[in-house]
This record gives C-alpha cells, structure tokens and sequence, in this order.
C-alpha cells in the first residue's frame, strides 16, 4: 500500500517534470533568431519579430519586452544578443531565454540595438499573438485585450489558432472579441467582416464604438451601413448608460442631501423649530468620527476597518446629548415663536463652531476611509465608486429606520401626538416636555450619524456644517415640512435635477436654477411638495 | 401735506434720536478735519470711517426693522439688497477709475480686461454718470424686491417659509455674483477705487464727507420710516403683522402693503449698501453671504425690533463690540456673540430699547395707579402682608 503511494508520488514527480520542458519544447528555437537582431536593419528586424511570434515560444516574451523598451544590447566581442541592465557604470547582462546572469560589463562593450515605433508596433502584436498561448490565464487575457487595442492581420491567425485550443469561456469570449476586431483589419470576407461587426457591436461599451469609428473611414463600401448601423446602435447605448450614470450621481447627491436634511426634517419639519445649529450637528458627528478614528489608531489599529461603526453609536450618542442640552436649555423656552428659534440656535451654532475650532484647530482633519469604502467597479456601462454605493445604502436605511420609528414605535406615537395636539396629548398623559427634549435629541443624533458618513466625502473642518445648512432648508422646505416622504423625495429629486443640469450649464449656474427652481416652487405650492392637510396647517 | 406728514412723525425720542445724528455727522468730521492729530478730541480718520461703517449698518438694521418689527415679514436676504446698492455704487467708483487701472484700459475696468473682454456689457451703460447711479442704488434692489414680493406676497408665502426663500434668494445671488462671467468682478469683487465726483476717495475731506452723509441719510429714513409708521397706514401694518387674516377680511390687500413696505425696506438697504462701498473701498459677493443678513437679524433684535430706534442702536452697539472684540480676544467674539443671540432671545425677547420702554410704561402704570388708590384712601386696600 505504501509503496504503491510512494510510487504514484514518484511517478507524478516525473511527469511533472517532464511535462514542464515539453510544454516548453518547440519545432523552432528561437535563440538563432534573436542573435540575428545584432546585425539585422529595421525592416529586417520587423522580419525576425515576425518569426519569432511564429515559433510560438512564450520565452522571447521578455526579449521583446526589452527591445522595446530598449533594453536589448549587442556584445561587441562575440555579436551576441542580451537583455542589459544598468548597473554602476556598466551593464549587467542577461541571457534573453534562460534569464541567466552573463556577467557585468563596462558600457563601450556593448552596442545598443536601436528600436523606432514601427518596430515598436510588431513587437506589440507579436507579443500579443504569443501570450494568446500562455498557460497563465490572466495573461491570456490581457494578450487578448492586447490585440484588441492594436488588430492587424498577422495576429488574425495567432488569435484563430489560439481560439481553436481555448476552453476556458471567459477567456474565449475575449478572444472571440479580439478576432472580430482584427478581422476588419485583414483581407477576409465580407460576410466575415459582416459577423465581426455584429460581435463587437454586442461587446458595448465605448471602446466598441471606437473600433468602430476608427474603421468606418477605412472599411469595405459594402459594410458602410451595417457599420453605421452598429455606431448609431452603439451610440444609443451609450447615451442610455450616460444617463443612468447621471441618475447615479444624481441619486448620489441626492443621498448626501437626504442624510443632511433627515435630522432637520424632524427638528424643523416637526418640531417647528428653525434650528439653524443642525449643520454644526452634522460637524460635531464629523469629528466624532475623527477623534474615535485617532483613539483606533494609537490604541487598537487593528480595529480601523471597523472605525465607522464604532463611531456611529458614539456620534449619535454626542450630538444626540448637545442636542438634549440645546433643547433644554434654550429651546424650551421658545415654542411658539419659531422665528426667534433662529437666533438663539444661530448663537448655539456660532459658539459650536468656535468651541470646535478652539479645541482641534481652523484646518481640516483627516478622516481616513476603510478599505471597503475605496475603489470602485464597473456596472455596465458605467463605474460605480464604493463610498458612493454606500452612502446612499446607508442614508435610506437612516430613512427607513426613522419611519419606522415614527411611525410604529410608542415614542414616535407619542411624538406625534405632541405635535399633532400638545394639550390633548399632555391631558392624556404624555409627558410634553420629555417627548419635546428626546425628539430634538433624536434629530441631532440623526445629524450626527449623517456627519459620520459626510466626513467620508468631505473636509472636516469646523465650517463642515455650514456648507449643508442651507441646502438641508431648501429639501425639507421643498418636500414638505412635517413629512418625512416629502424630505426623500424632495432630496433624491434635487440632487438627480442639479446632476441633469450640470452638463449643460455648468455646476455653480445649475445650482443657481436649482435654488431659483425652488423659491418658484414655493410661490406655486407655499407648504412644499407633499403639504400636511388639515389642521396642522394652521398651527 | 408731506411736511405734515412727516411733522406727524416727529414724537420726542425720534426728535432727539434725528438731533443727535445731525450733531455727530456736524461734529465727527469737524473733530477730524479741524484739530491736529495730537489733539486730545481729535478723532483719527479710521475710526471715522469705521463709525461710517456702523451708521451704514444702522441703517441696514432700519431697513429690516421696518419690514420685521412692522409687518412681521423676517427677512432674511436683506443683505442681497444692501449688496446690490453696494455693487451700483461701485459700479461707479469703477468707471471713475479710467485709464488709472493696472492696465491702462480707458473704457474697461481692470477685471474685464484680465477676462478678455472688448467692450462693456450693456448692463454697465450709464453707470459713469453719478445721477443714474444713484437711481439704480435705489432701483436695482427696490426692483429685485418688487418682483420677489410681488410672486411671494400674491402666494401668500409665509413666516419661515418666507425667511427660507429669503435666503435661498441671497445665497443664490451670491454664488452668481462669484461667476466670473456675470461681469461684476466675480470673486475679488469691486476694488481699488480712486474718485467719487472728482475727490480722491481716500482723502479724510471726502471720507468726512461721506461720514456725514451717512449719517444724514440715516436720519432722513429714520424721519422716512417714523411717517410711515406713524401714519393710518403704519396701523394698518402693525394690523397685518399681529393678524394677517383679520386685516385682509377687513378689506385691506395685504399683499400690496407687504409689496410697499418691503420694496422701500429694500431702497433703505441700498442707501446703506452704497454709503458703506466708498468708505470701506471694496464690495465683494461675500457681502450676500446669508451669515451676513442673519446678523442684520441680530441686530435688530438686540436693539428691539418694533422700535425704529432699537435698531440703530444695536447695530452700532453689536458691531462696537465685534471691532472691539475681535481687536483685542478674536478667540472669544464668536462665543461672545453667539451667547448675545441666546442672551438676548431668551431674556430681552424685545430688545434693549423695547425693554426700557416697557419698564417706562409698566412704572408709569403703577404710578398712576397708585395715585389713584391714594385719591381714594386705603378702605379699599387689602391689608398689607404681615
């Protein structure tokens, strides 16, 4: 038993190791080839390229690479051909196939072989044509969208035979891809070039549609229309994807603006209170965020990937507790007169501000973003930014927790119906002004949660909130005040609007309309899109 | 009829309020242009302008007054429209400059000449001649606030929606003003100002010039405002401030008083906006940032809205203090500030000037009655606390 085991071991060993060279094996050795660059001129140089990519051996990959890089020298004394390094004042040079060191030389023992675009240009293709080969599939397919980017008619061959032995389905979609654009560019079959048309037309996208404009000058009279067919088919596309790109970034500043306005839709949309301090609660959330992310890193770095969901609890809790304080103190004393809420929490949010720069400095801090908040990946036709993703997952979960809050817990029952009917709600037993100081806490908190995702996209600085407060009025006054709908909407609408008229006006002129949009608006519908009905208009 | 008018206006404070700025714009520019430097009265000419600079702020604060503590309409976009008359004025400085420029240029001013452009944009014809300049120091934001009054006030937009849009209306000025190619200098604004009607704008004659004209212009829409006020029509308005509804049911058109009283509030703010160009030298679209009304706002407030003279009062107290502040603990202005707003919503919800009348009136009261129960004799008191 164990000796046949031992056995099968060996015998795998062997065919291993036999395998390796056998793959490697080729009816032609390229090594003859190579040393004829030495004295070969340009064109026959293009010539020896040509039949190096012939013989199929993947070696000459880095040999080519160092010719067009020009890496590639002469050795005076014997005219052979090696890969040269610089190396303190000579060359190190290597044997093009093997890669074994041949020694340090002094810099006039060796000659140059000298490479202009054109041979630039084979070397490119050949290299091409003979990754197709690589046993690698990543460099499979990188040689197949290496033809892609520069088709000619030597690679057609390559590319076909390459496809005859793929099996992976992936790496022959590509091929089949990088076929169809070489074939236009060879002497094949209109027929031919009429289905290779069709396959990179259902390849999409804006490189399609470069191929085929660069073709459509050069292309068969007889293919013209199926070409231009393909380009104005190709161009609708595009302007599809455009605009669903653009209704992503609308949605994206449209998320930004939910997560700003959402806590001021319930400290103003139903409490009343004009409370002009709600950005510097969006600050205060920022920096929450910062000092938690400072504490991660100098105690437990290894926590940091986790830093913004420790911080969101403490960023709720902070603000939330200003927010109580706020409401407390000062607040209380006003309801009733909405208009001097303003003043008092314009102070609050002056001697906020102050009180943040006095302790961590006028400049921007730096906010680091988790590695699953970087990068970005491609959705079709257009690129879709992680944080962005994120952030607009986040603002309606925010959104929909709040409603359900609202809507089906017994504090958002009796929030309710404090607002709806104070003195009623207080005959019933609900304690007013407990409810009054939570609910004003609980929009600070959501200002503060907000803040912990704005400091992923934006400075934090003590002028954080400022930037916001304006914008945040403009959604809960657009959506409606007192309606928490009225606010996504208003939100998602706004920031989709300002995305759609960028393009054509430019950012600051298109959010000029988008504010001028607004104060027309509210002459047309004074208690904004989604007007509370009945009584509570009045109050 | 007008001088009747405004002989109605004249009860006693806003006759001693009138006198005494006539006194200071005679004698702030007397004290600076008459002694020497090293006169113990004489008042250097910095402090001069700065005092200009509250006085246009006074005014500023009148104009908000008259529209909040009057008509209850809280605006919060009046620095759009001291900005605007700042822009006309400087307009004009501008042209006056000529061919002083960096560059020479005899018919474009500096900027435009940066930007490429060959020739005026036809919305700075005229502004070389100081009489339409003027006008449009009064036209341009009366006009902004008819158009803006005229939609709002029809659609009856109210209270805070009202204050909202208000600001929505600055802050959207303001980031056009910040366009280059709105062609009012974008972001650097107006500068570097030489004449205004032939005086070099930094001579201390012409700077205690325009002291005194501000201050003369602050006390004419004092008079201006107190006939207003003080009028059948001053009633009407405390009438749409306390109860809209009642005043229109009652057969007024609410809407074209709020559309009368803003549109004047908002020339008031342009006589302010183009008194305090020349003496600080420079408008620039920061001036619409909406942090800037709502100071005006505090202003008022502090002084005590409803007042007239409260305003006046509390611009120059508040920005004494910031001058003051800021010179000698810039750390502590804005905590110094912010807790005024507080102090003051929550302790003189009427202002400095609306609490002292209050305590007038409400001692007045209580010494009235008591002489009437001492007329009486004491049968009727109740026996006092043991």
């Amino acid at each position: 038993m164990r000796i046949t085991s031992l056995f099968a071991a060996f015998f795998a060993l062997l065919l291993v190791s036999l395998a390796a060279p056998s793959f490697a094996q080729q009816p032609v050795d390229p090594k003859p080839l190579i040393d004829q660059l030495a004295k070969a001129n340009f064109s026959q140089a293009e010539d020896l390229i040509g039949k190096m990519a012939a013989a199929g051996d993947a070696r000459v990959v880095p040999v080519l690479q160092a010719f067009t890089d020009g890496d590639l020298y002469v050795r005076k004394t014997d005219n052979l051909v090696f890969i040269g390094k610089t190396a303190g004042n000579g060359f190190e040079l290597v044997e093009p196939l093997t890669g074994e060191s041949a020694g340090q030389v002094a810099k006039n023992a060796v000659t140059k072989i000298k490479v202009n675009n054109s041979l630039r240009r084979a070397i490119r293709s050949a290299m091409g044509g003979l990754t197709l080969l690589s046993p690698d599939r990543s460099v499979r397919l990188q040689a197949a969208d290496a033809v892609m980017r520069s088709p000619s008619s030597e690679n057609l061959e390559l590319i076909e035979a390459a496809l005859a032995k793929e099996t992976d389905a992936e790496v022959k979609a590509r091929m089949e891809e990088a076929r169809a654009v070489s074939v236009l560019s060879s002497d094949r079959s209109v027929e031919e070039k009429r289905d290779a048309i069709q396959t990179i037309k259902d390849l999409g996208g804006r490189n399609a549609l470069g191929i085929l404009n660069t073709i459509s000058g050069s292309i068969d009279p007889a293919l013209t229309a199926d070409v231009e067919a393909a380009v104005a088919a190709l161009q609708s596309e595009q302007q599809l994807w455009d605009m669903a790109q653009n209704i992503w970034y609308g949605l994206s500043l449209g998320s930004v603006l939910l997560l700003a306005a959402i806590g001021l839709a319930i400290t103003f949309g139903v409490m009343g209170i004009i409370n002009m301090a709600h950005g510097e609660m969006v600050m205060l959330g920022a920096y929450s965020t910062f000092v938690v992310q400072q504490v991660i890193r100098d105690s437990a770095p290894a926590l940091f990937e986790w830093s913004l969901a420790i911080a969101l609890p403490v960023a709720f809790l902070v603000t939330g507790a200003v927010g109580f304080l706020i409401e407390r103190g000062v607040i209380r004393f006003l309801y009733g007169r909405p208009l001097e809420t303003l003043l008092a929490t314009w102070g609050v949010s002056l001697i906020l501000q102050q009180a943040i720069r006095s302790i961590f400095g006028p400049t921007n801090q730096e906010v680091g973003n988790p590695s699953w908040m970087t990068g970005s990946f491609p959705l079709g036709g257009m690129t879709i930014t992680w944080n962005r993703m994120w952030i607009i997952l986040f603002s309606l979960s925010i959104f929909f927790a709040l409603l359900f809050l609202m809507k089906k817990s017994a504090y958002g029952l009796n929030m309710r119906a404090v607002t709806q009917n104070r003195r009623m709600a207080s005959s019933m037993g609900i304690r007013t002004p407990w409810v009054d100081a939570l609910t004003f806490a609980l929009g600070s908190g959501i200002a503060g949660i907000a803040g912990v995702a704005l400091s992923q996209i934006d400075n934090v600085s003590p002028n954080l909130g400022q930037s916001y407060i304006i914008d945040s009025f403009m959604v809960v006054v657009f959506g409606g005040v007192g309606n928490l709908w009225g606010t996504l909407v208003g939100a998602l609408s706004l920031g989709v609007l300002n995305k759609f008229l960028e393009p054509s006006v430019g950012a600051v002129l298109g959010k000029i309309l988008v504010l001028v949009l607004i104060i027309l608006f509210i002459q047309k519908r004074p208690r904004g899109l989604f007007a509370l009905k009945g009584r509570a208009v009045e109050a | 009829m007008i001088t009747n008018f405004i002989l109605r206006a004249l009860d006693g404070k806003i006759t001693l309020t009138v006198a005494i700025l006539l006194v200071v714009a005679a004698l702030v520019p007397a004290l600076n242009l008459l002694t020497t430097p090293d006169s113990a009265l004489h008042i250097p000419t910095y402090a001069m302008s700065l005092m200009g600079k509250y006085l246009c702020y006074a005014l500023l604060a009148l104009a908000l007054d008259l529209v909040w503590g009057y008509c209850g309409i809280l605006s919060l976009g009046h620095g759009a429209f001291f900005a605007l008359g700042g822009y006309a004025m400087g307009m004009y400085l501008m042209r006056q400059i000529g061919s002083r420029g960096v560059y020479g240029n005899p018919e474009l001013p500096d900027f435009m000449v940066f930007l490429n452009w060959k020739e005026l944009p036809w919305f700075w014809y005229g502004f070389d001649w100081f009489p339409f300049a003027m006008l449009m120091v009064l036209v341009v934001p009366g006009l902004l606030a008819f158009v803006f009054g005229w939609f709002a006030f029809r659609s009856r937009v109210n209270g805070v929606y009202l204050s909202i849009i208000t600001q929505a209306m600055t802050y959207a000025l303001m980031l056009a003003f910040f366009r280059n190619d709105m062609g009012f200098g974008g972001n650097n604004g107006l500068t570097d100002f030489k004449d205004i009607l032939g005086f070099p704008v930094q001579a201390d004659g012409t700077r205690a010039v325009l002291f005194a004209m501000s201050a003369i212009m602050l006390s004419l829409c004092l008079l201006v405002a107190s006939a207003i006020t003080h009028s059948k029509f001053g009633k009407v308005l405390v009438g749409v401030r306390d109860a809209e509804s009642r005043v229109r049911f009652l057969g007024f058109r609410v809407e074209n008083i709020k559309l009368f009283t803003f549109v004047v509030s908002a020339m008031f703010a342009g006589i302010a906006g183009a008194l305090f160009v020349p003496q600080v030298g420079i408008i620039n679209p920061g001036e619409f940032a909406p942090a800037n009304s709502i100071e005006v706002v505090v202003w008022t407030a502090v002084g005590g809205r409803g007042t007239l003279i409260g305003p006046i009062i509390g611009a120059i107290l508040v920005n004494a203090g910031k001058s003051f502040f800021t010179g000698a603990f810039p750390e502590i202005w804005l905590f110094a500030l912010g807790g005024l707003f507080i102090a003051v919503t929550l302790f003189l919800p009427k202002g400095i000037v609306g609490t002292i009348r209050q305590g007038w009136t409400s001692r007045k009261t209580l010494r009235a009655a008591a002489d009437q129960e001492k007329g009486r004799g004491t049968a009727l008191l109740p026996q006092a606390a043991e």
